[in-house]
């Protein structure tokens, strides 16, 4: 039962934050500086979620075979490589040097 | 596949990922559960981790202009993938488009994983070995690159991993990226400081002026 306390209550707190962001209201976000800030919100948010994904063991930093996955995919980038190659880089790369024993 | 192995039952495990559907927070709120711990201190760090769902909201609001009614049934999707690939798109067509396909797609697929996962079909051996734990900061990281046009962007996305690797040690999961996003308004601050007090320090023509629309130069 306990668990489902728990499940319930993740789930409402969720499910709320999210439908925050979406409700405020229109007029509060013309604002020039709030507009700003809205749009570099998610730059900041989802450069350090790519870093920490690369990066992170739990809450130990470690350097890996994903570093070397992710250094892949920026070359593919530079050279405009389409989305899935992108990725498929990555993935190729950070199995090999694993294959390797990285 | 780890509720499973954490004392969850299938049908806890699949409401958690259907109801919640933000992974990180399901992961946080098994492991807090599965390491014995109070149900509620669980709930609290699997919210936090949760939180930054609001600053995508913030943003997707505005890109995608959705009515009101229709707001609360979208606001279950707003999630890292779907406002990656939303900001990502040219127009807010294609925004909508993006962030529908993103949305419907992901929470088949996240959905349909766990319920097999909760099955009890292990067998598909260390993914890991395969590589394919790259695949997630790579897709960001390819969302992630046509948003970053100016030096400012470029500056909160440098102080932004900065701050997300630095503290991640030190603070409780989840916590690590919510301060990571100071990052935005820290730089939007100094920079307004060094357009010499200028109060118009963020011109309203700047290159997000469309408010549809970010990047996506491929």
């Amino acid at each position: 039962m306990t668990i489902w306390i728990a499940i319930g209550a993740t789930a409402l707190g969720c499910y709320a934050v999210k439908l925050a962001g979406l409700l405020v209201p229109a007029g509060a976000l013309e604002r020039p500086l709030v507009r700003r800030l809205a749009a570099l919100l998610p730059v900041a948010l989802l450069a350090a979620l790519t870093a920490q994904q690369t990066f992170a063991d739990g809450h130990t930093l470690v350097l890996d075979a994903r570093a070397a996955g992710l250094a892949a995919a920026a070359v593919a980038l530079v050279l405009r490589a389409p989305f899935l190659l992108v990725v498929a880089a990555a993935v190729v790369v950070t199995a090999g040097v694993r294959a390797l024993g990285g | 596949m780890t509720s499973a192995g954490s004392g969850l039952t299938v049908w806890q495990t699949c409401a958690l990922s259907l109801l919640v559907f933000t992974g990180a927070s399901q992961f946080a709120l098994v492991g807090a559960l599965a390491a014995g711990g109070n149900p509620l201190t669980a709930a609290a760090g699997a919210f936090f981790l949760g939180v930054r769902n609001a600053f995508y909201g913030l943003r997707l609001s505005q890109l995608l202009a959705l009515p009101r009614a229709v707001r609360p049934f979208a606001a279950q999707w707003v999630i890292d993938e779907t406002a990656a690939v939303s900001l990502a798109q040219s127009g807010r067509r294609s925004a909508r488009i993006g962030f529908a396909v993103t949305g419907l797609s992901l929470y088949v697929l996240w959905n349909l994983t766990t319920l097999l996962g909760a099955l009890g079909a292990e067998a598909i051996g260390d993914t890991d070995a395969w590589g394919l734990d790259a695949a997630g900061p790579a897709v960001f990281l390819a969302l992630l690159a046509p948003m970053l046009r100016t030096a400012t962007e470029r500056t909160v996305a440098g102080l932004a991993v900065l701050l997300g690797l630095g503290l991640l040690p030190v603070l409780p999961a989840g916590v690590p990226v919510l301060a990571a996003a100071l990052a935005a308004p820290v730089v939007l601050y100094a920079e307004g400081r060094r357009s010499g007090g200028r109060t118009d320090g963020t011109e309203p023509g700047d290159e997000d002026a469309p408010s549809d629309g970010r990047g996506g130069q491929r």
